[in-house]
Parts: C-alpha cells; sequence; structure tokens
C-alpha cells in the first residue's frame, strides 16, 4: 500500500492535517482549488477569543 | 560567532502587520531609528513579515545583504517565532541568530492612542533587541529517542477512543482509570442525544474493544502516582490492585473528564423530587414512575454566575434530549425547560430542539435577576412576556447543573506539571492552535478534562490528541529548543542543588564527578525558564540566547 496521503482543501484545518501528517513521516499532497492556501483565516484580521491576528 | 565585532551585520525587518502595527506607530521614524543602530546594516519594513513574501525579503536579505543576525520587530513569539526561525535557517543562517521584538502586543495595541509615546517605546525594545542580537551565539537543536508506548489517564469515552487509536496504529498503551470500571460517565446515562443511542451499548462496545486489544494494558481502580522525566521517556509509577507498576512512557493522554455539579442548597435539591439530569438519567434508564406527569427543568443551575462563569454547554441538549424521553416514556406527562438561553449548536441539535417543540415541551425563558421558586406542588416563574408570574405544577423538579472539573484535577495537574484553569479544567497550549496538546510537549488532552464536550466532541477529541501524540511514536524522536540552561561555569558550581530543588521540570540533577558534586542540565527535559540560572549564587548556570551578558547588553541599551 502507498503511504502517501490526499488532502483536499488548504484551509486551517487541511494546512493542520497535512502538518502533522508531514511530521509524521507520511508525504502528503494537499490540493487547493484557489490560487493559495490559507483558505477563510488567511482572510480574517483577527480572530476570537484570543484577537490573535489570523495570519 | 565572529571574531571582530565588525564582523556582525544585523538586518531589521520591520513588520507593518497590516494596520495593526502601522496604524498606531509611526513606522519612517523607526525605520530611520533602526537604520542608525550599532551592526545594523539593512533595514526593511513589510506589510507582513510572515507571509510568503516577507518571509522571501527575510532570506533574500540573508542573502544579499549577507546578514549574519536577523531582527524581526513585529508580534508575538509565542506564535510567530519559529517560523522565523526556520526561515533563517532555510536563508543557510544560523536559526538562533535571529532575535523577536514584540511592537504590537507591548507597543501598538496597549499604546493606541499615544502614538508618540508608543513610538518611542518601540524604539527601546528595537534598540535592546539589536544590542541582544549582536551578542547572540549559534545554537543546535538536541535529539532524544522516543519510548514507543503511551499512557492514557482516565477510561471515559474520550480516553477509551484515544486508546484505541494509539493501538490501532500498532503502538503499545497503558491506559490507568481509578474507578473500578471503564466507561466514565456514559455508565450512568440512559440515551444519548441527538441520536438516541443506547449509552450503555456504545460504552460496552468500546470496553470490548479496549479490553480485548493486544496492544492494550488497562489498569482499574488504579492512579498514578509519580511521573518524572519528558518527551520520549517518562518514568511512570502506577498504584494498582496487583501492585504498584513502574513503567517507560513516551507520550501521555490526558482524559480524565469531569463530573456533574451537584447543587446542594439551591432550588430546595434533595435528590428525590428536585434532582439533577444525571440523576433523572438514572430513573429513565430504570423506568420512569407512571406517577410522574408533570415535570419542571431548570437551565444554568450553579453556572453562569460569579462562581462558575462558564457556560457548560452540554446542558440544553441534555434537557431536551431527557424532556422528550419523558414524554416517550410516560405520553401524557407536561414538560417545561426554563432557560436563560438556549444553547443549541449545530445542526442535529437545533433538529433535536424544533422536534421537541413540535412534541410539545414548554420552554419558558427566565431572567437569573429573577429566578424560579421551587414550592412544595409546583414552581413558579416570572414569565416576562405575559408580565406575571406562572405557577407550573411538578412532581419531578430536574436542576440542570453544569460539568465542573474533576476533584482531584490540581493533584494530576501537579504530577504532570500542566496547569489548570481557575474552574479546575486542564488548559491546552494554545486556545486555536493547540488546542489538545498541553504547552508541555508530550502531554496532551481531549474530552471533559479540558471542558465539558459533548460524546462526538469527546471522541473526536480522544482521536485528535492520539493523532498528536503519534507524532513522536511515529518519528522515534524528538528534536528540542536549544535554548535551554548549561553548566556555562562548571567550575563555580558548588553542587548546592538549590536548582535542582526549583526547577519545575525535573530537569536537573546532582552528580558526583571528579571535580566533586556538580549539576547536570538533562537537556531534552529542560525548558530553558531560567528560574536555575537566577537562582545560582555562583553564576554557573546560564540560559543559551538569554546569557547574563546578552541581558546586560539589552538592560544597558534600554538606559543609554
Ligand atoms: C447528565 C448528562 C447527560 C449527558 N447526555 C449526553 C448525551 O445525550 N449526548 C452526548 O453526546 N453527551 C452527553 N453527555 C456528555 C457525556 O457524558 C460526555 O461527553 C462524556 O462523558 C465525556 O467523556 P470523557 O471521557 O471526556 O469524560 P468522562 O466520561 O467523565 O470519563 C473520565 C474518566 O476518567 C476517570 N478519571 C478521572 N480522574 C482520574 C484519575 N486521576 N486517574 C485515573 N482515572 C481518572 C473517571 O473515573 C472516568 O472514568 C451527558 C453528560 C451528563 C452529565
Amino acid at each position: 500500500m502507498t503511504k502517501d496521503v490526499l488532502v483536499i482543501g488548504g484551509g486551517i484545518a487541511g494546512m493542520q492535517a497535512s502538518l502533522d501528517l508531514g511530521d509524521m513521516g507520511i508525504k502528503v499532497h494537499l490540493v487547493e482549488k484557489l490560487p493559495s492556501i490559507g483558505g477563510k483565516m488567511a482572510q480574517l484580521d483577527k480572530t476570537f477569543p484570543t484577537n490573535d491576528c489570523a495570519i | 560567532m565572529p571574531d571582530k565585532k565588525e564582523d556582525i551585520r544585523i538586518g531589521v525587518f520591520l513588520c507593518h502587520c497590516g494596520s495593526n502595527i502601522a496604524g498606531y506607530l509611526n513606522m519612517e521614524e523607526l525605520e530611520e531609528f533602526s537604520k542608525k543602530l550599532p551592526h545594523v546594516t539593512f533595514v526593511q519594513r513589510n506589510l507582513y513579515s510572515c507571509s510568503e513574501g516577507g518571509i522571501n525579503e527575510i532570506k533574500k536579505g540573508i542573502k544579499e545583504q549577507n546578514l549574519n543576525r536577523v531582527v524581526v520587530a513585529s508580534c508575538t513569539p509565542r506564535t510567530h517565532e519559529p517560523l522565523f526561525r526556520s526561515s533563517c535557517g532555510e536563508a543557510g543562517l544560523n536559526p538562533y541568530l535571529f532575535e523577536m521584538v514584540n511592537i504590537r502586543d507591548q507597543c501598538s495595541w496597549v499604546h493606541m492612542q499615544e502614538k508618540e509615546d508608543g513610538t518611542t517605546k518601540a524604539k527601546d525594545l528595537i534598540r535592546m533587541g539589536v544590542a541582544k542580537a549582536a551578542l547572540l551565539e549559534p545554537q543546535e537543536p538536541i535529539m532524544s529517542e522516543v519510548q514507543i508506548r503511551a499512557l492514557v489517564i482516565g477510561g471515559g469515552i474520550a480516553g477509551m477512543t484515544a486508546t484505541l487509536a494509539f493501538a490501532n496504529r500498532g503502538y503499545e498503551v497503558v491506559l490507568v482509570e481509578k474507578e473500578e470500571a471503564l466507561g466514565g460517565m456514559l455508565n450512568h446515562l440512559s440515551k444519548l442525544g441527538p441520536t438516541m443511542t443506547d449509552a450503555s451499548a456504545l460504552a460496552e462496545e468500546k470496553v470490548r474493544a479496549v479490553t480485548g486489544h493486544s496492544k492494550i494494558t488497562v489498569f482499574t481502580k488504579a492512579k498514578v502516582t509519580l511521573v518524572q522525566g519528558f518527551i520520549g521517556k517518562y518514568k511512570v509509577d502506577i498504584e494498582t490492585e496487583s501492585g504498584n507498576k513502574n513503567i517507560d512512557i513516551g507520550v501521555i493522554v490526558v482524559a480524565t473528564g469531569g463530573r456533574a455539579f451537584v447543587p446542594e442548597g439551591l432550588y430546595g435539591y434533595d435528590g428525590k423530587r428536585v434532582i439533577t439530569q444525571l440523576e433523572l438519567e438514572v430513573l429513565l434508564k430504570n423506568g420512569l414512575a407512571s406517577a410522574i406527569k408533570n415535570v419542571v427543568m431548570i437551565q444554568c443551575v450553579g453556572s453562569r454566575n460569579e462562581e462558575r462563569p462558564y457556560c457548560s454547554r452540554i446542558c440544553c441538549q441534555t434537557a431536551v434530549k431527557n424532556a422528550m424521553l419523558i414524554r416517550e416514556q410516560n405520553p401524557d406527562a407536561k414538560v417545561s425547560i426554563l432557560y436563560r438561553d438556549m444553547q443549541m449548536y449545530g445542526v442535529e441539535n437545533e433538529e433535536m430542539f424544533r422536534d421537541s417543540k413540535v412534541k410539545r415541551v414548554r420552554y419558558i425563558n427566565y431572567d437569573p435577576a429573577n429566578p424560579p421558586e421551587v414550592e412544595p406542588d409546583n414552581v413558579r416563574v416570572y414569565h416576562a412576556l405575559l408580565g406575571r408570574d406562572m405557577d407550573l405544577a411538578a412532581d419531578l423538579v430536574v436542576l440542570s447543573t453544569p460539568i465542573v472539573a474533576q476533584d482531584d484535577a490540581n493533584v494530576v495537574s501537579q504530577l504532570l506539571r500542566v496547569p489548570i484553569d481557575e474552574n479546575g479544567f486542564f488548559m491546552e497550549g494554545h486556545v486555536k492552535l493547540k488546542p489538545l496538546d498541553f504547552a508541555t510537549s508530550g502531554i496532551f488532552l481531549c474530552g471533559s478534562a479540558r471542558f465539558p464536550a459533548n460524546i462526538r466532541e469527546a471522541v473526536a477529541q480522544g482521536l485528535g490528541a492520539a493523532s498528536r501524540a503519534s507524532i513522536p511514536l511515529a518519528k522515534g524522536s524528538v528534536v528540542v529548543e536549544p535554548i535551554i540552561s548549561v553548566l556555562a561555569n562548571e567550575d563555580a558550581c558548588r553542587g548546592c542543588g538549590l536548582c535542582v530543588a526549583l526547577c519545575p521540570y525535573g530537569a536537573l540533577e546532582i552528580q558526583n564527578t571528579e571535580k566533586g558534586r556538580k549539576v547536570h542540565v538533562i537537556d531534552v527535559a529542560c525548558k530553558g525558564c531560567g528560574v536555575c540560572a537566577a537562582t545560582c549564587y555562583q553564576h554557573a548556570l546560564s540560559i543559551n540566547s538569554f546569557t547574563d551578558k546578552q541581558i546586560e547588553a539589552q538592560v544597558e541599551a534600554f538606559l543609554n
């Protein structure tokens, strides 16, 4: 069985899943339909409850 | 480190953070100011230093301007230092030749109304950061092996789920449960909303899977009494019925759940006519007495008040579910729910709520300033829309009380050296970015131990925590930050042991060496908090990247 994983959607959830899989030593293919990853969160300025900047 | 001071070439990158910083500080002034600081050879302003473009500028600066120290003046190192460090590394600069200055939290945010003073303070901080950067020395990351075995504390649904997730990946797991049976809260519930699954059936299914798995060792009526070590290399003492065990562990998951608050002294609670939702669950499990025709539930009993300001999240779902189950068992029973706000988040819960209204569960809003009163045969509540008191007949009054922290949460917190919040719940490393990790690496959390959760959330978190904890297990080794304590001056150390007693991480020990008793730093366990270096009378210990010399340089830069 090949161990590669396909992640569809590059928002915060998809990126975190990809990172964790990558950290486990698994090759990940992250597919995002827009020109850049980041999703909704990258469009936000500050996010509750800590009001950190989203980027 | 370059021998000659002239060799030091510092690049300062000033982040606008959109308008977060640039909207409140004078960035042009900061740029001009930074250019004049000692050793600074390059200054650049960026809209977002952490964006791809910003990072590329830093890398370009390192390569094209030959920078050998980088200072970024932006937000907090808590979230962004790792990114900037690794970017320096990618450009060929040792990641520890990087210094971060927080001009957002400490300047633009707190001095929004004082542009001039905020800018002056930012100058001070940048000057200090640059002074320190000039003295930074390269560091090498530390590698340590990981024991491939997980410990899960607490055998409720969250802990059992995490345990199975580890075991199904092929890792050995030790599950410690303090009660006689696994299952946690599930053992006391009847049916589970919103799907109305049988709670004992779900618990039994999980218990069977856990106890039948060859990779899982379960200790019930057991407790963890001592945890020594650090990520990958814990030594854990467990008190069990078959004697004390000492087991080598790599990672730990806390899944100790919570308990339902007992409302002594509230609304005439007596455990008979006035009971809690948890007590109602037992009645429903055994079949509700047919004499019960009028039930009144009161929400937010003991929560969302001064003592317990939080919303326990699951009590509204529980009340709606139980109201429907009552009507199922006694179809002509009247059920009223007195609420402050109904928190029915999510598609299924909202659907269950709507369904309950169709099935004639009655909802009446009450004002906490004028709470309902429980009387011998009825409950009196002020109805704001009618503008008068209403009397509701009540054979049974059910109080919806919050999930509160376990009584021994503070003991577990001390054993593992992980924090709990003001309500006694375990505190994650970061509310958004590390919801299932503790700040201490190697220890994770899930389920109601963290905050009241329903089953779906407890299961999701159990899977998530096991997944996060599997990263070091899969790798077999961990790399830890080298910003740690070092015995910089071995001759000065007298082996007094004061630092050992004060170290919150168990990272120091006294060893007998040829030169006598000396402290030894267990590098992978050290978090670089600095307590030891600050207490050492002999100035024998020093923290990498926070040496006396570097800090003195910062203080001097500030005073100048
Ligand atoms: C009245 C009521 C009704 C509910 N109804 C529903 C429902 O219909 N649907 C739904 O989705 N959810 C419901 N819930 C929520 C559900 O019970 C929780 O989501 C779930 O039990 C959380 O699981 P957990 O594993 O995190 O914690 P728990 O179930 O509390 O399990 C924690 C376990 O850890 C053990 N433990 C604690 N401390 C230690 C220690 N120091 N050492 C070793 N072991 C320890 C405990 O003994 C326990 O076995 C209800 C809750 C209540 C109170």
